[in-house]
């Protein structure tokens, strides 16, 4: 019923029904986001909450459910002109936007509106994913998270370990003590590029692309085929063939998260904002935790990238809908609402106050939020540099499915790993250019 | 001579015909022309390119460059033409039973169309829960040998069950054709051969299929094209296998689908499209200069 009432309205708007505020004094506007469910609920709470703290602004919350159909209806309300005034975009959807033309940039609508935000509030690893190579930001970081590693301390004290895995070597030692344990998965992986790709790449500093992973151009070309990655995925391989590590996809009927959850292996990989669900779904009383992702010994770990989404600010609307879109803009910015939605989502704050007002009140030492304060520590433990800034490379969500295509050749056929890197390159090479023909002529700002 | 009632005036038929028409116009021919344009240019995803990015042929000759869309083209035959000779021979044999009044036909005559009735993409959820090889229910037989069924690991596996599924929501809509026509065969007919002394599989080839041959035509032709470029073929995938493991059910509907608006490569699955609406005309012409002579209607 839910969903048919939000097609509807998405329809009635498409058709031009929808927003004709008559005779109300307020100023009504629309922003579609892609969460469902719990999640979704908390951002209805947020729209509520700004409409409760003014009088003059009224803002529609949509939910699309999902990412992809966000980006999606919002292209094609865009090419209607019934748009949206605000939209949430996930992280690798921001190239798409950068070059749409579409957009207000979030310094500017803020200027222009006379408000006056500490840019330099933001965390810097998550600011720099949406900001222009003089870091100004285009959009505003709303969802935060990074890829983080989860590990059973039950399962570990049962096998005569002590402490979180620090590298990569500790965990093959770690997965071999849980095997002669008993443990018949010690780590479960899914072919994910995020974790494994393109967060292990940030900390070791290896480029996934040319041009600093394409901030510096759209001719940008693929190398993750020759640097580190390689040597990962071999030793993924070589642990997967000894039934150390395990294949987790929901195509097998399992996918790592709920494998976690089950306690059916004992290490993965995975999203901060996954905390909140295992914390819920695992049995009460489990000993787990989270700690930064691995790193190989030796070597000088960098910061990790931000995942998650921002929002947009989308051109076509009447002015008066701009001033309510950067009231509301402002208001979830403010550190009690930073606070707040970090508290109720699980996502990271994403300003530096929010962090310091969570840490003041203790929320990281109550035990169902422990350890989520790592994601800032990851994310923030170097400042961002040339590699660890973010990935700027068009249609990076079909080179995703490309690496993953190649690892599941790697992983269940006969590729090796580095034919099937070689693939997942060559294929999203060929992606890059078509993306740079479409933008010929476009640069970078 | 035949007794006909001519209309003279054009504007009525047209009149009634209209609605249909603008219908079609509005939901087919208007944004088949989008897709035309889209074709010969390089679309950016929020519009605004103008004239400046026609490419001509270009799009065209990447796919037909690309080694992995002729391994979809293959991917969609395999499919389409098991999955059709699944379900029609199964529901064949359903309708065969049923028309023989056999026990309970009644009640099954019933419960068989009703998978039909299914959206796709619930079906597509539920096998993936029955035919997940750790968890689901088929997984007992990976006990008795690992990986004896294991979709997610080995295409062939993978492309069986997609085509189970797509055979399974669609033996029920054959299955009413087929006992409507069966119902329609002379009784008469199958008791005098009976007296013959042939036996139900021998009746069944040498009476109920030729005269049923005007409705396995009809179907023959829906089934193909609708395993071929249909809704339900996307759905199942997109629930079941996501075109995995490794490219092994990435059928062309699957493939345009999700380039254009996973990957918002607009001009590439638009040129996908229209050769994939080429392909259906061809087949649909082969069936009916071919297939269709060897068909008697009276």
């Amino acid at each position: 019923m839910k969903h048919l009432g939000v097609k509807f309205a998405a329809m009635a708007l498409a058709l031009g029904l929808g927003v004709t505020p008559a005779l109300a004094e307020k100023v009504k506007f629309e922003f579609w986001h892609g969460l469902s469910g719990d999640l979704g609920e908390r951002v209805k709470e947020t729209c509520d909450k700004f409409n409760a703290s003014q009088s003059d602004y009224e803002i529609v919350c949509t939910s699309q459910n999902g990412y992809p159909e966000t980006i999606q209806n919002a292209i094609a309300a865009y090419r209607a002109k019934k748009n949206p005034a605000i939209v949430q975009v996930f992280d690798v959807g921001t190239l798409d936007l950068m070059l749409s033309g579409a957009y207000i940039p979030a310094k500017k609508l803020m200027e222009d509106n006379g408000y006056k935000i500490d840019w330099d509030n933001y965390f810097g690893g998550i600011a720099r994913y949406y900001a222009d190579s003089k870091g100004v930001l285009n959009s505003f970081p709303f969802n935060s998270s990074t890829a983080m590693f989860y590990y059973n301390i039950d399962a570990f004290t049962k096998a005569g370990i002590d402490g979180a895995p620090q590298t990569w070597e500790d965990v093959e030692a770690d997965a071999r003590k849980l095997k002669s344990a008993g443990f018949d998965c010690p780590l479960g992986f899914s072919f994910d590029s995020w974790a494994t790709v393109e967060q292990f790449s940030a900390i070791h500093n290896q480029p996934i692309a040319t041009k600093n992973n394409g901030y510096d151009g759209l001719d940008t070309e693929l190398v993750f085929n020759k640097t580190k990655v390689v040597d990962q995925l071999t030793f993924f391989k070589k642990m997967t063939d000894e039934g150390l590590f395990q294949v987790k996809t929901a195509q097998l009927g399992m996918d790592v998260v709920p494998a976690f959850a089950s306690q059916t292996c004992q290490m993965i990989q995975s999203s901060v904002a996954d905390h909140g669900t295992i914390g819920k779904t695992i049995k009460p009383g489990t000993k787990w935790a989270v700690t930064m992702l691995p790193v190989w010994k030796g070597t000088e770990r960098k910061n990790s990238l931000v995942g998650g989404a921002s929002l947009w600010v989308l051109k076509n609307r009447p002015e008066a809908e701009y001033k309510g879109a950067a009231a509301f803009l402002n208001f979830i910015a403010q550190p009690d609402m930073v606070e707040w939605w970090s508290t109720v989502t699980g996502y990271i704050p994403v300003t530096k106050t929010g962090f310091d007002a969570m840490k003041a009140n203790g929320f990281y030492e109550k035990p169902q939020f422990a350890g989520r304060e790592k994601a800032i520590e990851s994310l923030t433990y170097t400042p961002a540099g040339d590699l660890t800034r973010g990935i700027r490379v068009g249609g990076f969500p079909q080179i995703r499915k490309e690496i993953s295509n190649a690892m599941e050749g790697i992983f269940f056929g006969k590729m090796t790993v580095q034919a099937g890197l070689d693939q997942a390159v060559e294929r999203g090479n060929a992606i890059i250019r078509r993306f740079e023909k479409t933008y010929a002529g476009q640069t970078l700002n | 001579m035949n007794k006909r009632a001519v209309f003279k005036s054009w504007w009525l038929p047209i009149l009634f015909a209209l609605p249909q028409l603008l219908l079609i116009f509005f939901f087919f021919y208007w944004p088949a022309t989008s897709v035309l344009t889209w074709a010969f240019s390089l679309e950016p995803a929020f519009g605004g390119a103008g004239d400046r990015l026609f490419v001509g042929w270009d799009n065209f000759r990447d796919v037909f460059a690309d080694r992995e869309y002729w391994q979809s083209v293959a991917l969609s035959l395999v499919f389409a033409f098991t999955a059709t000779a699944l379900s029609m021979f199964i529901a064949f044999v359903l309708a065969i039973c049923v028309d023989r009044q056999l026990k309970g036909s009644g009640i099954f005559r019933f419960f068989y169309i009703w998978p039909y009735a299914i959206a796709a993409p619930a079906v597509g959820l539920a096998f993936r829960f029955i035919f997940a090889p750790e968890s689901g229910l088929i997984a007992i037989v990976n006990t008795w040998s690992p990986d004896l069924w294991n979709p997610a690991k080995f295409g062939s596996h993978a492309m069986i069950l997609v085509i189970i599924c797509f055979a399974w929501k669609w033996i029920g809509y054959n299955f009413i054709f087929m006992t409507a026509g069966l119902q329609s065969i002379p009784r008469s007919l199958i008791e005098a051969s009976s007296m013959d002394g042939s036996g139900p599989v021998r009746r069944a080839i040498d009476l109920q299929i030729p005269l049923l041959a005007p409705t396995l035509f009809f179907l023959l032709v829906l089934n193909l094209t609708e395993s071929f470029v249909g809704p339900d073929t996307y759905g199942i995938v997109d629930l079941t296998t996501e075109g995995g493991p490794n490219g092994a059910t990435n059928v062309m509907v699957y493939r345009i689908v999700s380039e254009a608006f996973q990957g918002l490569n607009y001009s590439g699955a638009a040129s996908q499209s229209l050769i994939l609406i080429g392909l259906i005309m061809v087949f649909t012409f082969i069936q009916f200069r071919f297939v269709e002579r060897r068909v008697h209607y009276k």
